[in-house]
């Protein structure tokens, strides 16, 4: 059967497990006074007898769907010739290849014989699996089943297995965060720790020359790649600035104009207004970095002829920073507004009382109280800002300039991680795995800015009850 | 102290004669305020005209009218009943020589191959669409209107403009454009194009269905699998976890992934799904796998909000009933919390609809022209395809790639309305 067709086989079983389970459940207890008698509700024993029916059917299915593809090629390797089968695994992967190409018949002119026959053998091996598949699982289904079945009595508790396994199941669901966070430090770290194999670590972290071109051939012009990555994090740092130089005082001020000044109909109205643009995506701004503001600030740099004494270049540090504080101001200005509205009233009202005017409630009471949750939000925004990747990618180059020109053309590592793996690779060149390791860095830097903004809020947050 | 000296200020008058520069310094910080706020909306202003100014013109196309001899002679249908000998034709000269026919002065080698330049290549496969549909239009003289490449339609458009760009148009081109325009024989019509066809190194046949699909299928991915696991986490999380390490790591765990920039995940599906489960490329399935973990913390954060405002009254009035913990919880604790949670399901979709990062990295930036029609088919998705189109040289991309952009935004905007919606109509305050 193809998978579609045993997937809603499976189901039509489970279905009628469950109808089972349940008039099974009726029928046992009818001889003492009908489902009154039974521990548990007569569907709890359908659910049980659904459960075991179709949970091993599952993960039969998982298993085969994942492992058959090696199983029948290790199969059919054995009946290839000797000396196709000493070929290295490159080469037995494309015979492998034209093999499969002649099973899904799409294989034109002339092959050996022996991938014929080898061809052959793959489309009888599949058959072969298919239909054992198929049986397999659906005696693994009987036998569940009938296990259950036979166990169905009314003292049996089936709601107490249902309820565990219920509970079991959101505490898997729950530990996927955990997966995740696991899958993410094994893949970058894995292949980072491969990239420091053939790269130094020390070349890496203080190396001043960027260019991960690796040469086809060994006597090529540049043929050594060079992996010196602070020009990387020189633009990242430089580009992450600006944005916080723009986004920092404009949402901070944004906030407590809303919170402490405005009315309440004026707040209504802007809140929302600044908060769509933390909804707008990335590439988005990207594309209006890179065709409105970059050209914007170069015309204007050559207008007022910074261009003699500075490189003015198209793709600026300085558009992708502005626009990228344009777009993390409403996560500090909301962020700032939770702690400022979090400040507690009576305290303003005190200052207020002893004569401060309104500014002074503010730069005198409510940002010192405030500080340790807006001292952690800026950190926040900062991780945001060096993670960010579409804007760089599109406004701010490729050129890994070291550079503190903001009108000059800057990457970042977000840029080089994108630009390193977009396209086809293989996985054991340095210029691919320099892309995980640069991810590592970034992954390491964005988790211990987290850290500290949290650390910084739970730390120095004034207790006001 | 009753002697009043005349150097020595009272209080009242240190605050007096200080009021004034308090004053200015307080309208000074208020007009700050107004200034940040309004440099906020000022950016959204400039965005929002820039695109809509830039991606208006996207929406329409320009055609130029032919008066087409369809002769079997230059077509070559030598059989009706053949569907093949209708791929076969040759259209191409049938739309050159109605060309050649109006512009008969035209004889450089050059000069021709401007003038055939003028009409799309996609004119042909349209007629081809029109002969097959009535083959009894062979033989007959028809004015059709076929569809004029980029270049002209970028000129056409801009022809009102005080300066019209030229751009590859020499001045020949632009002479005989200005003939068809005295000869009422050139119009923008709307651009159905764009909405139906997929991607193409062409403009004027390059559409964002393709992509709005692969979208689609992507977020549909998304949605199956982050809801229900995000719902089960938190409800784990609110109901059942006691304090412990465990809990403690979990919650640890989903705080951090919601601050993880969104290219390590793209680096994570390229590591394990491409690499090491060997899972294709460029599918909406990894695609799907990928923004479900990226949008797995958002949904879990915003139901356990949602599971936290349920009143534990009703929790326990429930349980006194008799109702087991599985029964009150989904009976009574999740379609309470369901408004509150579906409000998070939809602004994590609307996160994972505008992410273009984790999608690069899978492969889905692929140049494919077919519509996908399974999650297995190779596909992209509406920002990657801005990503793509705002790479491209022509400068008719520039306008498609704005009307690409405000057609993701309207979609961004009716999510995002649709959840703000459904918050109001459907909240309940205990």
């Amino acid at each position: 059967m193809s998978l579609s067709v045993l997937l809603v086989f499976i189901v039509a079983v489970v279905l009628a497990a469950f109808i089972i389970g349940k008039t099974r459940a009726l029928k046992v207890s009818a001889f003492q006074g009908g489902a009154k008698t039974l521990n548990s509700l007569p569907y709890y024993y359908g659910m049980l007898t659904a459960l075991w029916t179709g949970i091993p059917a599952i993960i039969l299915l998982i298993l085969w769907q994942m492992f058959d593809r090696t199983i029948i090629d290790n199969l059919v390797i054995q009946y290839l010739p000797s000396d196709v089968q000493n070929m290295d695994g490159e080469q037995l992967g494309l015979v492998m290849n034209q093999v499969y190409t002649l099973v899904g018949g799409q294989q034109v002119g002339d092959v050996a014989p022996y991938i014929e026959q080898a061809a052959a053998k793959v489309s009888k091996l599949y058959r072969m699996s298919e239909w054992l598949q198929t049986s397999l699982i659906t005696l693994a289904m009987i036998i569940g089943a009938f296990v259950v079945y036979k166990r169905i009595h009314p003292e049996m508790k089936a709601r107490n297995h249902i309820e565990l396994f219920f509970k079991y199941s959101l505490l898997g669901c729950a530990c996927i965060a955990i997966i995740t966070t696991l899958g993410i430090v094994f893949s970058v770290l894995f292949e980072s720790i491969m990239f420091f194999q053939k790269v130094p670590v020390s070349e890496f972290l203080f190396g001043t020359q960027w260019s991960p071109q690796m040469a086809i051939r060994k006597d090529q012009v540049g043929s050594s790649g060079s992996f010196g990555a602070v020009p990387l994090f020189v633009g990242t740092m430089l580009i992450a600035f600006i944005a916080l130089i723009v986004a920092v005082p404009t949402g901070l001020m944004s906030a407590i104009y809303l919170a402490e000044y405005a009315p309440k109909k004026i707040r209504s109205i802007f809140k929302p207004l600044l908060e769509i643009l933390a909804g707008i995506p990335t590439v988005v701004y990207g594309f209006f970095a890179a065709l409105t503001v970059a050209p914007f600030i170069r015309d204007l740099a050559y207008s007022l002829g910074i261009n003699e004494y500075i490189s003015v270049s198209s793709e600026s540090a300085l558009a992708a920073g502005l626009v990228m504080g344009v777009m993390i101001i409403p996560f500090v200005s909301s962020l700032s507004d939770d702690v400022i509205n979090a400040v507690p009233q009576s305290l303003r009202d005190g200052a207020l009382g002893l004569g401060a005017t309104k500014s002074e409630v503010v730069k005198q009471v409510v940002i010192p109280a405030a500080l340790p949750g807006i001292v952690g939000g800026v950190l926040l925004a900062a991780s945001r800002a060096i993670g960010e990747t579409m804007i760089v990618v599109m406004a701010a180059g490729m050129a890994a300039n070291l550079t503190a020109n903001p009108l000059d053309s800057v990457t970042t590592v977000t840029v080089q991680i994108v630009t390193l793996l977009v396209g086809d690779q293989e996985f054991d060149s340095p210029k691919t795995l320099a892309a995980f390791a640069l991810g590592l860095m970034l992954f390491i830097v964005t988790l211990a800015l987290n850290y500290i903004a949290l650390h910084v809020v739970k730390k120095y947050r004034e207790q006001y009850d | 102290m009753s002697n009043s000296n005349t150097t020595e200020l009272t209080t009242t008058q240190i605050v007096q004669n200080s009021l004034k520069k308090r004053y200015r310094a307080e309208r000074r910080f208020k007009a700050f305020g107004i200034a940040s706020v309004c440099v906020g909306v000022f950016a959204l202003l400039i965005l929002f005209t820039e695109i809509i100014s830039k991606g208006v013109g996207a929406f329409t196309q320009t055609y130029v009218q032919l008066e087409l001899k369809l002769d079997n002679d230059v077509l070559g249908i030598d059989d009706v009943s053949n569907p093949d000998a209708f791929m076969q034709a040759n259209y191409t000269k049938v739309i050159r020589n109605a060309l050649k026919e109006q512009f008969p002065t035209v004889k450089k080698r050059r000069d021709r191959r401007a003038l055939y330049g003028m009409v799309s290549v996609g004119a042909s496969y349209k007629l081809q669409a029109v002969i097959t549909k009535n083959p009894d239009l062979i033989g007959t003289t028809q004015k059709f209107w076929v569809i004029a490449d980029d270049d002209l339609d970028t000129y056409y458009k801009s022809l009102s403009d005080a300066e019209p760009f030229t751009g590859r148009m020499n001045d020949k081109q632009q002479a005989w454009v200005q003939t068809w325009v005295d000869n009422n024989q050139i119009k923008r019509k709307f651009n159905t194009t764009l909405f139906t066809a997929g991607d193409s190194s062409e403009p004027e046949l390059a559409g964002i269905l393709g992509a709005l699909v692969g979208s689609l299928l992507t977020l549909s991915v998304t949605l199956i699998l982050s809801f229900p696991i995000g719902v089960a986490a938190a409800v784990y999380l609110e109901e059942y976890a006691k304090r412990n390490k465990i809990t403690d790591f979990i919650e640890v765990n989903i705080n951090n992934l919601a601050a993880v920039p969104s290219v390590i995940f793209g680096l994570l599906g390229l590591a394990i799904f491409l690499n090491f489960f060997g899972m294709p490329r460029s599918i909406p399935l990894v695609g799907g796998l990928v923004l479900t973990l990226m949008t797995l913390p958002t949904i879990i954060i915003s139901s356990r909000a949602a599971i936290k405002a349920v009143p534990p009254s009703i929790r326990e009035a429930a349980l006194g009933m008799g109702a087991s913990k599985m029964q009150m919880i989904l009976h009574h604790v999740i379609p309470l919390a369901m408004p509150g949670m579906l409000t998070g399901a939809i602004i994590g979709l609307a996160q994972a609809l505008g992410e273009t990062a984790p999608l690069l990295m899978i492969g889905m930036v692929a140049f494919i022209v077919d519509v996908p029609t399974g999650i297995t088919d190779s596909a992209t998705v509406l920002p990657v395809q801005i990503f793509l189109w705002a790479d491209s040289p022509e400068r008719a991309f520039v306008e498609r790639t704005s009307a690409a952009i405000m057609v993701l935004l309207v979609f961004l905007i009716s999510m995002n309305g649709i959840a703000i919606w459904l918050r109001k109509r459907l909240e309940r305050r205990w």
